[in-house]
Order: C-alpha cells, then sequence, then structure tokens
C-alpha cells in the first residue's frame, strides 16, 4: 500500500515539477519566475525525500536541508535584487 | 498495528501528493501575479511538510530509528516561507502597482517600496508594515 501511495506522490510531485518549470520559461513577469523558481526548490526537496523513502535510506535528509537552505538564500536574492537594483547595500 | 501504521504513512503522501499538484497548478492556472503568489506558497508548504512528517513516521515504524532530521527541514521551510512569499509580493507591488493605484498606508509616509531613500531606523518600519498587513489580508 505503501508503494503505491509512494508512486502517486511521485507522479504528483512529477507533474508539479513541470508546471513550475512551464511557468519558469514561459511567464508575463520576473516575479513570476522567481516564484516559479521558489516552488520549483520546495518540490524538490519533497522528491528528494520522497526518493529517500522508496530507497530506503536515510542518506537524503542533509541534501535536502541544504536545498532548503540555498533555495531560500536564492530566493531573497532575486526578489531584493528586483526591488532594489542590488543585494547587499 | 503494522497496518494502522501503513494506513497512516498512505493517507499522508496521498494528502502531500494531493497538495503540492494542487500547489503548482494554481501557479499556473490563476489569473494575475498576486493570486499566483497566493497558491504555491500556502499548498506547496502544506504538502511538502505532510510528506515529511510521513517520511518521519516512516523511519520510526520501518527502520526502528526516530530521526528528527525531516522536523528540521519542516520547521525551516515553514519559516522561509512567509518571508520569501513577503519579498515576492514587494517586488511585485514595487513593479505592477504605480503608487496612485495603491492604498494610503496608515501614518504619514509612502509605501516603503516607492520611497528609494526610505530611512526605517526612525520608526517608519512600524507603520508600513502596518500598512503592508492590511493590504495582503
Amino acid at each position: 500500500m505503501i508503494t503505491y501511495a509512494l508512486i502517486f506522490a511521485i507522479a504528483c510531485y512529477s507533474a508539479a515539477l513541470l508546471f513550475n518549470l512551464f511557468r519558469v520559461i514561459k511567464a508575463p513577469g520576473v516575479t513570476d519566475r522567481v516564484l516559479a523558481l521558489d516552488t520549483m526548490a520546495i518540490n524538490a526537496i519533497a522528491m528528494i525525500v520522497l526518493f529517500g523513502i522508496y530507497e530506503g535510506t536515510a542518506l537524503f535528509f542533509e541534501a535536502s536541508i541544504l536545498y532548503a537552505m540555498t533555495g531560500f538564500v536564492a530566493t531573497v536574492a532575486f526578489a531584493k535584487f528586483i526591488l532594489r537594483g542590488d543585494i547587499i547595500e | 498495528m503494522e497496518l494502522i501504521w501503513d494506513i497512516v504513512i498512505s493517507a499522508l503522501l496521498v494528502i502531500g501528493g494531493i497538495f503540492g499538484f494542487v500547489g503548482s497548478l494554481g501557479l499556473v492556472k490563476l489569473p494575475d501575479p498576486m493570486t499566483r503568489l497566493h497558491a504555491p506558497t500556502k499548498a506547496a508548504t502544506l504538502g511538502v511538510g505532510s510528506i515529511l512528517i510521513a517520511s518521519m513516521i516512516w523511519f520510526a515504524v520501518k527502520q526502528d530509528h526516530l530521526s528528527l532530521h525531516e522536523l528540521m527541514v519542516t520547521v525551516f521551510i515553514f519559516l522561509t516561507a512567509p518571508v520569501t512569499a513577503h519579498f515576492i509580493s514587494k517586488a511585485n507591488i514595487f513593479r505592477d502597482w504605480p503608487a496612485d493605484k495603491l492604498p494610503r498606508p496608515a501614518g504619514e509616509g509612502e509605501w516603503a517600496v516607492h520611497q528609494a531613500d526610505a530611512d526605517t531606523s526612525k520608526g517608519e518600519l512600524s507603520v508600513e508594515q502596518e500598512g503592508e498587513a492590511a493590504q495582503q489580508d
């Protein structure tokens, strides 16, 4: 039962990542691209954790923590650059 | 007992998958930038949260060791998602909304995004944050 639920969740997040990729490529404004990249990072964390359950190892948590941190910093830096034209004033 | 945990883990995985999917679908489907901001920041956080809780229960039940890494990731995402949403909405106000189309912020002064040389150390920050909270509600 868990295997089917896992495959369902992986399929859902794969479709979500494709939607995000579409929004990164074809967006009406630059803030939408930044938002799509942020959502992509969050969905990638979910994918990493799901793959960890699928493989049955606890190896991937460090990767997901690192992904969360770099995703946050990247989004804040992008938004700050749009807002002020500079990241560290 | 095993079956109950299987059901709980499967339900959390399915709920998380549906929420992640709906969040990203909203990113594509919704009509204007502020509503598009709304969909993924709420739904995706909840989806990832339940996936991480499912992973925590799975490792506790199946491999007999309680791992709290997932809790760390959950707390980190729950702390950072509002901050990124706030930053993106500020950038969005700065790019798409001219100052005369916005509602007036409470107190004196303009919106911080339209005030290039805003000195936030003079107690103006609290006033402007209240205005933004009212806007986001």
